[in-house]
């Protein structure tokens, strides 16, 4: 599966970027790919936090131009 | 195994509520409600000087303390109904908290339901809150929210009526707590003997209904358009810049640093704007019709009164429609006693 879920949360604040990370995450099989961007900088910890707690995987994190962006790779939904 | 749906808050009180429960083998999962009225974060993430001063998600914090999962639910849309016409009535400001209470539990009912879970918990403890947590609404609460008794309070639960998960032998009533009142000690105890020490303090949340200073703003867009509506962009707004109406012909929102000029740039598309040109000043947006002369010119001279030029003899600006189509104004801005206080809004 190489294809990416582009997910914009830019000018979006917490909890909404997560939200959204959420929502596209649930609705895809395990093993999706999905790349947000976010520029709220609260996004550092609590997309990572997310995933953590939901058995997701941020594959990269990487801040440019004060925009936030991260590849989450979806779980076995165990 | 039992599962059941933990409200968190991100408080101590649901944190406790919830290990309470995990402790008597119960499957715990957490779910937790985005309003938009809790953007107690979100200053920090405009203001430029607080960018680097990011606060944690509380509920998020707390599902990790607890390891469980946690189901962020947008209830925006929803939640209109529960803050316009709130059934029980509003308390100290705009916060509907009893109404807000039996909605969101109403909301974790149908939840549960969905999801083939069989009862919710929730941090409450009786007579802590004035409004939403007395002894004679915990029932309205589990009733009118439809959950009735698989709405279990584990902290209170002693106090109140036995629920389905005790009668049913799904968690041992005897190993619940009596919480009662607005003492917090026993909580401390509890969350020393969990060994949580980290947690969100106060346990006041984080709604900014309950702040006076916002309810005021949220009132006077009410009274000023007529009807008691609003979008997710006005709860985000009354949160940025200084608000000043003049008249009731347009609203000014003056951002008060850079960080706040960036953002309100965002809306530039929605509103008409006043920008100081020769001084370095703010960014203003109009909330209103089509402002006329003399209005405009009130609006950009209140504008230059928060730019480096407020002592100049005259301040250029930058006014542009929401077509972005702009002209150049020159005012002498406003002194600061020629200001109105009732023009403030706060």
């Amino acid at each position: 599966m190489n294809d990416i879920v582009e997910v914009d949360a830019r000018r979006l604040f917490c909890p909404l970027p997560v939200i959204r990370l959420q929502n596209n995450i649930n609705k895809s099989p395990p093993g999706t790919r999905v790349r947000i961007v976010s520029t709220d900088p609260g996004s550092m910890n609590d997309i990572p936090t997310w995933c953590r707690i939901n058995g997701h995987q941020v594959l990269e994190s990487v801040e440019r131009d004060q925009e936030f962006v991260f590849l989450v790779q979806k779980g076995d939904g165990s | 195994m039992k599962k059941a749906i933990a409200l968190i808050s991100g408080g101590l009180d649901s944190l406790l509520a919830a290990r309470l429960i995990q402790q008597q083998g119960i499957h715990v999962e957490g779910i937790n409600f985005y309003t938009g009225f809790c953007v107690e974060g979100h200053t920090n993430a405009i203001r430029n000087r607080d960018r680097s001063r990011v606060k944690r998600n509380n509920a998020l914090w707390v599902a990790e303390q607890l390891g469980i999962k946690l189901h962020i639910i947008d209830i925006v849309d929803e939640y209109k109904d529960v803050v316009i016409n709130p059934k029980h009535g509003y308390g100290a400001n705009l916060n509907p908290c009893l109404d807000c209470k039996i909605f969101m539990v109403h909301k974790a009912y149908e939840w549960i339901r969905e999801h083939g879970f069989d009862f919710i918990i929730t941090g409450e403890v009786v007579g802590q809150r004035p409004k939403s947590q007395r002894k004679r609404v915990m029932p309205v609460i589990a009733h009118e929210s439809g959950a009735e008794d698989l709405l279990l309070r584990p902290l209170s639960a002693k106090n109140l009526p036995e629920t389905k998960p005790e009668r049913e032998g799904w968690v041992e009533r005897e190993a619940l707590r009596d919480f009662g009142g607005r003492s917090r000690k026993p909580q401390m105890a509890l969350a020393r003997e969990f060994g949580f020490e980290d947690y969100a303090q106060p346990a006041g949340g984080c709604c900014f209904l309950t702040d006076q200073s916002y309810s005021v703003k949220l009132q006077d867009l009410w009274d000023n358009r007529g009807q008691r509506e609003y979008e997710l962009d006005d709860i985000m707004l009354l949160k940025v810049g200084r608000h000043i109406r003049p008249s009731r012909a347009f609203k000014l929102i003056i951002a008060r640093e850079e960080g706040e000029t960036n953002f309100l740039s965002g809306y530039r598309h929605q509103f008409q704007t006043i920008k100081t040109v020769s001084h370095a000043g703010p960014l203003a947006l109009v909330e209103g019709a089509q402002l006329d002369a003399a209005q405009l010119e009130l609006a950009c001279a209140i504008t230059a009164r928060f730019s480096q030029g407020r002592d100049a003899e005259s301040v250029e600006l930058r006014f542009s429609d929401r077509e972005q189509s702009s002209r150049s104004i020159h005012v002498k801005p406003l002194a600061a006693e020629q200001i109105e206080q009732d023009w403030v809004i706060a």
